[in-house]
């Protein structure tokens, strides 16, 4: 009925939150590595803020499309209240429930998968920094 | 259906993405990040609706089937339909930008 205005309400909070943390950012680390014979490459690491990003596109991408679905079927007007269930204090009550029980999962799941995503990029780039480190630590002996 | 369509274009989609990373010209990241998303929670809706209705899931009847397939290509085409709007109002390789200031 109305499930995917969680996922809205949770996308323009971190719309925000990615905002105010990318202003604060310093410049990203750099990270040197060994990329075969006598070649050095270099990486830097991503930044926070645009880890947050990712958790901002799934959710406005998919409120985007979970919007049109709604508009397809029936359940949002172009006119106030803009939700067809608004209207009428039975389907208000239900659409809340929906919201409160099938919204919340949607959020809550998209940011599960995003904390895996952070998790995994965070622990390649530990790889990485560790796999660096024991290479110049060779490299002194 | 719908949940399927957007999950088959969600997986086209990040092998695309892949294939050409590191290179992001295409701006196919929008894509995966639009459908993933929208897959997620489409997921959860079917969860939700399979503890209500559990082996009728599976049995829909085939003008609901065809009206939600019909909804997961609508779908799929708004969300190409985003991408080629961000794309061509950031114009990664400047070709908007090329044809409009075009000197003769």
């Amino acid at each position: 009925m109305a499930c995917f205005l969680v996922s809205v309400a949770e996308a323009i909070i971190m719309t925000a939150v990615t905002k105010a943390v990318k202003s604060k950012e310093s410049e990203p680390e750099e990270i040197h590595f060994e990329a075969g014979a006598d070649v050095i490459e270099s990486a830097t690491r991503i930044p926070f803020s645009r880890k947050l990003k990712w958790l901002t596109n799934m959710l406005w991408g998919g409120s985007a499309l979970l919007a049109f679905e709604h508009l397809w079927h029936g359940e949002i007007a172009p006119w106030f209240p803009f939700l067809t269930a608004a209207s009428d204090s039975v389907q208000t009550s239900v659409m809340l429930h929906e919201m409160a029980t099938v919204g919340v999962t949607m959020a809550v799941l998209i940011t599960a998968v995003w904390g895996v995503m952070l998790l995994v990029s965070n622990a390649m780039e530990k790889k990485l920094l560790n796999s660096q480190h024991s290479v110049n630590y060779e490299a002194r002996k | 259906m719908t949940l399927l369509s957007t999950l088959f274009a969600a997986i086209i989609c990040t092998i695309i993405w892949y294939k050409n990373a590191p290179k992001n010209e295409m701006k196919v990241g929008i894509l995966c990040w639009l459908y993933w998303g929208a897959s997620i929670m489409w997921l959860v809706d079917a969860i939700f609706e399979y503890v209500e209705l559990r082996e009728e899931y599976f049995t829909p009847a085939p003008v609901d089937m065809l009206n939600d397939f019909y909804l997961g290509l609508s779908v799929v085409a708004l969300g190409l339909l985003i991408w080629i709007i961000i794309l061509l109002i950031k114009d990664p390789k400047g070709v908007v930008k090329a044809a409009l200031f075009k000197k003769k």
